[in-house]
């Protein structure tokens, strides 16, 4: 039987185990509700500038959702990047190509099994993140009702299934990262490039994001799919912003991974 | 219906930009063959290479392995198996994991041959589960071997297996190759190692600038060469003057020492003999010379001078 996906997938998600850089990436993913959790309980202050800052001290359900809108500057992207900037890269990094090209696998099935580990990788990292915050925030703050951004007051049951649905929707825009860092893996084939490369395009949107003039950009930016889930928040709940994040974050997306798969199908496997 | 050949190369052209780095190569591999690929550095031999196992596309020509293009599938690498330039493994991973990795992409082990048998056959067995980013250059080589006999081939491609390895390490890559050869595997070896070609290969092609300058067995290419031969005399100084005289014999050059020349055939040397003794400079040494792969190679890649240079400075130089 011939090998295809699923092997190349296996197999990439055991070469993730063994590199250094995947528990680097997930180990940040779990430090920093940790982290920012100890600070709230130390400091006893709340970060009163961001939907749901307020409270943090009366429910541990709102720091996941204050750790998401903290994380879309620079923590998740940059989470994201460190495998999907690598995994193509790595590749040429340690010459390796020429080996798994030359066994039965074909290329397509290469590039998806490693598409799919760099999905994976980022999926888990996000719901690290979340899960983490989410004990360390009712270890602190209590397993309470939250109160949504219309100001209703929804149980901590509910409120839980909020913050799940709400992390979904958080994973629409890292997606659409993990593609961009894809294709800037495959095609500068180098990890520190395509890693910094993936991070300063998500710096640069949200930048363009703050210029005065360019509001009617906003709706169409990348960073601007990061708050998408706070129309889970509301009630009842505004679908709006959700399903243009899904259209929008699919531009950005789908045609960085076809132009990625386009040239590690098409590339010369040469020493560089 | 007669099976195709193992390695069929037809007009094969890889250009980069002005540069073009493989020029219109033909080459034919036949079944059984241990195969001599040599050029020296830069000659397009890796470039061939790697289009043969569908790592590069040409920009002309085809490459047929068994009948079947690499570039259209990797299924036309069923029963093929190598590596160009320095096997390269997961350097965070052990040997053992590469292995299973290489095993997993081939389809697991229905068919194939296990692990543990062919880290025996490279003795790697013993350092199997340490990383390879421990491993010294000659295990990374024997690995590569191993990786590649997993797939049980009926043809290897090898591109400079030898380079990097201690004597003993050569020594133990040219038995392998050997017996690989025995065991019917049709090898196709690209080399530096004119004695390494010599000892184990039966054809050979010679790339010259991306060109194929020959292509044959070792014998035909001796024989397209002649046989060159080292003369004294007690009197040279009259014996070049013969020797300039006589049909069928052409000096390659002098030295106060001896005098080399080369002859269409052997009754042409007797009567050379018999012409030096009449004109009172009897032969006092008349020795032949067959021209080594090395001497043909340079011949063959550098153009006339060289190889001339070589072998007759060799010739006229060696003592009596």
């Amino acid at each position: 039987m011939r090998a295809g996906v699923l092997t190349v997938y296996r197999w990439e998600l055991r070469k993730l185990r063994a590199q250094k850089r995947t528990y680097l990436g997930l180990g940040a993913a779990a430090a920093v509700p940790i982290i920012f959790v100890i600070a709230l309980v130390t400091g006893g202050g709340h970060p009163n500038d961001v939907a749901f800052g307020k409270y943090v001290h009366d429910t541990g359900l709102a720091v996941p959702l204050v750790l998401l809108l903290f994380g879309s500057i620079w923590l998740f992207p940059l989470i994201t990047a460190l495998v999907a900037g690598d995994i193509v890269a790595s590749e040429d990094r340690n010459a390796t190509l020429k080996m798994i090209l030359t066994r039965s696998v074909e290329r397509h099935q290469v590039f998806a099994g490693k598409a799919l580990a760099a999905v994976t990788y980022a999926v888990l990292a996000i719901a690290i993140a979340g899960v983490v915050a989410l004990g360390a925030g009712i270890l602190a703050s209590g397993f309470n009702p939250v109160t949504t951004l219309s100001g209703t007051v929804v149980s901590a049951p509910k409120g839980l299934e909020l913050v799940g649905a709400s992390l979904l929707v958080y994973l629409l825009p890292i997606l659409a990262i993990t593609c961009i860092g894809l294709l800037l893996s495959t095609v500068f084939r180098n990890s520190g490039a395509a890693i910094v490369g993936t991070l300063m395009f998500s710096l640069l949107v949200q930048l363009v994001g703050i210029l005065p003039g360019l509001s009617g950009l906003h709706p169409y930016l990348l960073s601007t799919q990061f708050n998408a889930w706070q129309g889970l928040l509301r009630t009842p709940a505004d679908w709006a912003p959700i399903l243009r994040s899904l259209w929008v974050c699919a531009l950005y997306g789908l045609p960085a991974l076809a132009a990625a798969a386009l040239v590690f199908l098409r590339r010369d496997v040469a020493e560089s | 219906m007669a099976e195709s050949p193992p390695i069929e190369v037809r007009g094969l052209v890889k250009r980069y930009g002005e540069i073009t780095a493989v020029d219109d190569v033909d080459l034919t591999v036949n079944s059984g063959d241990v195969f001599g690929y040599l050029g020296p550095n830069g000659a397009g031999k890796t470039t061939s290479l790697r289009m043969m196992l569908g790592l590069i596309r040409p920009s002309a020509g085809s490459v047929r392995l068994f009948g079947r293009d690499p570039q259209i599938s990797v299924t036309a690498l069923d029963g093929v198996a190598g590596f160009v330039e320095a096997p390269s493994f997961y350097p965070y991973l052990s040997g053992l994991d590469n292995l299973k990795l290489c095993q997993a992409l081939d389809g697991g082990d229905n068919g194939m041959a296990t692990i543990d048998e062919v880290l025996e056959i490279v003795e790697l067995r013993d350092r199997a589960k340490d990383k390879v980013k421990g491993y010294s250059h000659g295990m990374r080589q024997r690995l590569g071997i191993a990786s590649a006999l997993l797939r049980r081939p009926r043809l290897l491609l090898l591109d400079e297996p030898a380079t990097g390895l201690d004597p003993a390490g050569m020594r133990d890559m040219r038995m392998l190759i050997r017996d690989l050869g025995e065991r019917g595997i049709t090898v196709l070896l690209s080399s530096h190692q004119m004695n390494e070609v010599e000892e184990l290969c039966n054809r050979v092609a010679i790339i010259r600038s991306g060109r194929v300058a020959y292509e044959g067995s070792l014998a035909e290419l001796r024989n397209r060469s002649g046989v060159s031969y080292r003369l004294r005399t007690t009197d040279d100084a009259r014996a070049t003057d013969v020797c300039a005289a006589q049909p069928g014999i052409e000096v390659l050059a002098t030295s106060d020492a001896a005098l080399a020349f080369k002859a269409e055939n052997e009754d042409a040397v007797a009567a050379l003999s018999i012409a030096l003794a009449e004109s009172g400079a009897p032969v006092v040494e008349l020795t032949p010379r067959q021209a080594t792969l090395e001497d043909l190679f340079f011949q063959l890649t550098e153009g006339d001078q060289r190889p001339r240079a070589t072998h007759t400075k060799q010739l006229i130089e060696e003592p009596a």
